[in-house]
């Protein structure tokens, strides 16, 4: 890597970035931004998806994605203002057992067999854990990709994005190469799933949490960091996404929770920004600060519990006004900030 | 709102004697186990005899049901409140076990061993990606069956697994029965049967190349396995098939659940579609964490307006961060009402139900119940 970045990365040896997270939590929405944020200064980021939902495809507003590679936007600018490119795949396990049939077996006529069969529909959809070693293994290839190799129109990456299944799963799904490897003893599996378990266990991947505030989910990462860590797998950062807005003060919070807030201030302020101030204005703003307030001591303890964590941690805001295109490139710049990327 | 969806009655659905089995489903992170257990509970304390069938709880609530435990089998929720005459059980689903029971019911000892010990049953009962739903549909079919035949229960609430997709609960015993009729299988059988008019060109090309990319013993496993279970198979399809068509009938309900997120409502959306294709009994949508509505008519735009004038001169007025607080909680009202009332508007004959987000989680009956609660007293809450 050449690139200059903004400042340095945390995560500099890392060409793999996996992002999982409980549903409901934004997982999706930090990986496209991640990738965005990763592809300054011309440097290639892929972003991939594997659970089959056209997630990017509707962040980016574009059509649907094929099972190949498509340049879908430009990164986030560097301080000199030079970006770099998106690329997004969409891996279906069907696709990705045909390539890689041909591309290690040379199979040919077999392989249009094997699918006359029932055979490609047999491993994709009910053989255990053939899934998830086929969405894998196709990370890794795009991972590993030499440069200026077979191919000469195949681009190779500065680094690759994965939209990981949840939290729940990712240690079957990251894992499932090393059960593989021990279900066939020998041959060109366990070659292969060899291969890629050493790939997912070493420095240049990173797994990343999203989490939000909340007890469950925070419960829940911080059991995928321990389940993580004892099936060998390198934790990254925790991004807590979808935080609160921080538009009171630490003191104006105080006095909200404790019921301080002097009320004909805060009319006179009111009137003084030429608000109509009726009877009921001034209680109704205070009571929605206080359910503000106790949310946000909820926040404040979850926060605890991932800092206690001991990994690096990075905020997003919630948005009100949901999540495009420019939001995207808004929660780029943010995880910038703070040396996601 | 006046593309107002009808309301979901969900009281009227509890008590109604011909309401056998609640399905919840709708994407991960909703709240699907929380509206399943909240309206087993609420049935229970309305006099129905029920079994919740749960999958993955967040672990205080299933310790405050009494399920702490992975066991299978349902067991008695104390604390709920039995004066009308019902009664609760809980259970949460034990993936493998549950399939270990079914080949040990349909296979003799000596055929059963041999099945769970090969390596290839050991990987596909415990970690296969869908053989959660299929034993969920497996479990749901026993506890039916069993209901029937003692009467311990007259309502089944099934919740379903956090899938990659909602629809996956559905396909999967389609996907099994096409599995098991398919072609595959007899490729795989051809050896222990001996050299049959199957063994045509095509079948050695394919296991040529199941042997080039498994290995011989990966493939000799599967062969095993799969010779092992052909006995089995007929009576396996056979029970999913049923269970489909449990699902089908008329004392099945399900309930779509959903938070006001695009992605959260685009699945449900999808799920209802799926639904209705397929002739299956839709009882409604339950939109899970709405966030609090306003507690004053002041515009979003008039509050930011205003909480600009004030912090020109002052970055630190309380009384800015009051409107820049009321202007967020109102835009975040609209962006749900719209995506509602999108769905409303591709679906706008399905009974709705709304449910506020509850400060924190729920970990106990009471908390249950106050879900119970406001599920059933939609449009009746004043503010």
């Amino acid at each position: 890597m050449t690139a200059s970045a903004d400042r340095p990365d945390d995560w500099p040896k890392v060409r793999l970035h996996v992002v999982t997270g409980k549903g409901g939590t934004g997982k999706s929405t930090v990986a496209a931004a991640l990738a965005l944020a990763l592809a300054t200064s011309g440097r290639n980021v892929l972003l991939c998806e594997v659970e089959g939902r056209q997630g990017i495809a509707r962040m980016f507003d574009v059509d649907p994605l094929p099972y190949e590679e498509r340049r879908i936007a430009k990164g986030a600018p560097d301080r000199d203002g030079r970006a770099g490119q998106v690329h997004a795949l969409h891996i279906d396990p069907e696709s990705a057992l045909l390539e890689y049939l041909s591309m290690y077996y040379k199979l040919g006529r077999a392989g249009k067999a094997l699918d006359r069969f029932g055979v490609i529909d047999f491993a994709t959809t009910i053989a255990p854990g053939v899934r998830d070693v086929l969405l894998t293994g196709k990370v890794y290839e795009a991972v590993q990709r030499p440069r200026g190799g077979r191919h000469k129109d195949q681009i190779t990456y500065d680094a690759v994005v994965l939209d990981a299944p949840p939290t729940g799963r990712i240690c079957q799904f990251l894992g499932v190469n090393s059960e593989l490897a021990g279900l066939a003893k020998v041959g060109p599996i366990k070659t292969q799933a060899d291969k890629v378990m050493e790939l997912l266990r070493s420095p240049r991947t990173a797994v990343h949490l999203v989490t939000i505030l909340e007890e469950m989910p925070v419960q829940e990462t911080s059991d995928g960091i321990g389940e993580l860590r004892a099936a060998g797998l390198p934790v990254g950062g925790v991004v807590v996404n979808l935080v609160r807005p921080q538009d009171l003060s630490p003191s104006a919070l105080a006095q909200v929770r404790d019921d301080t807030v002097d009320p004909t201030a805060v009319t006179s302020e009111l009137t003084r920004a030429r608000v109509d101030v009726d009877a009921g204005l001034v209680g109704s703003l205070v009571a929605e600060a206080r359910d503000h307030a106790v949310r946000r001591h909820l926040e404040d303890e979850q926060r605890e519990l991932v800092e206690a964590e001991r990994v690096p941690t990075y905020e997003l805001p919630r948005l009100a006004s949901g999540i495009d295109q420019g939001a995207l490139v808004e929660l780029a710049e943010l995880l910038r900030h703070q040396g996601m990327a | 709102m006046n593309n107002a969806p009808p309301v979901l009655d969900v009281d009227a659905l509890l008590d109604d004697r011909t309401t056998q089995i609640i399905v919840c489903c709708g994407a991960g992170g909703v709240g699907k186990t929380t509206t399943s257990a909240a309206l087993a509970l609420r049935a229970a304390e309305r006099g129905r005899k029920v079994v919740v069938l749960t999958i993955d709880p967040a672990r205080r609530l299933a310790q405050s049901m009494g399920i702490g435990q992975l066991d299978n089998t349902p067991r008695p929720v104390a604390a709920v409140d039995a004066e009308s005459g019902g009664s609760l059980d809980a259970m949460m689903l034990d993936m493998k076990r549950t399939f270990d029971e079914v080949v040990e019911s349909q296979a003799s000892p000596e055929k059963a061993k041999q099945i769970l010990e090969n390596p290839f049953y050991v990987a596909l009962s415990s970690s296969f990606a869908g053989t959660q739903e299929y034993m969920a549909m497996e479990k749901l079919g026993q506890l039916h069956r069993q209901a029937l035949a003692d009467g311990s229960h007259d309502l089944i609430v099934v919740d379903t697994p956090p899938s990659r997709s909602a629809l996956d609960f559905l396909d999967a015993p389609e996907r099994l029965s096409s599995f098991l009729d398919g072609r595959f299988i007899r490729l795989l059988l051809a050896p222990a049967r001996g050299p049959a008019k199957l063994m045509t060109a095509g079948f050695s090309v394919v296991t040529n190349a199941l042997t080039k990319v498994l290995g011989a013993q990966v493939l000799r496993d599967m062969q095993t396995f799969v010779a092992a279970f052909d006995t089995l198979f007929g009576g396996f399809r056979q029970r999913a098939d049923k269970t489909f068509a449990l699902l089908q009938a008329d004392g099945t309900a399900f309930v779509v659940v959903a938070a006001p997120e695009p992605d959260a409502l685009r699945e449900a959306a999808y799920f209802v579609d799926r639904l209705t294709d397929d002739d299956m009994p839709l009882a409604g949508l339950v939109v899970n964490r709405a966030s609090p509505s306003a507690r004053t008519e002041l515009s979003a735009e008039a509050a930011i307006t205003a909480a600009d004038r004030l912090q020109s001169g002052d970055s630190s007025s309380l009384t800015a961060g009051l409107l820049r607080l009321h202007a967020d909680r109102v835009r975040i009202i609209e962006r749900e009402q719209h995506l509602r009332e999108r769905f409303a508007a591709a679906h706008p004959k399905v009974p709705t139900a709304v449910v506020p987000a509850m400060a924190s989680d729920v970990h106990d009956l009471d908390g249950l119940r106050a879900i119970g609660e406001s599920l059933s007293s939609q449009g009746s809450d004043g503010d």
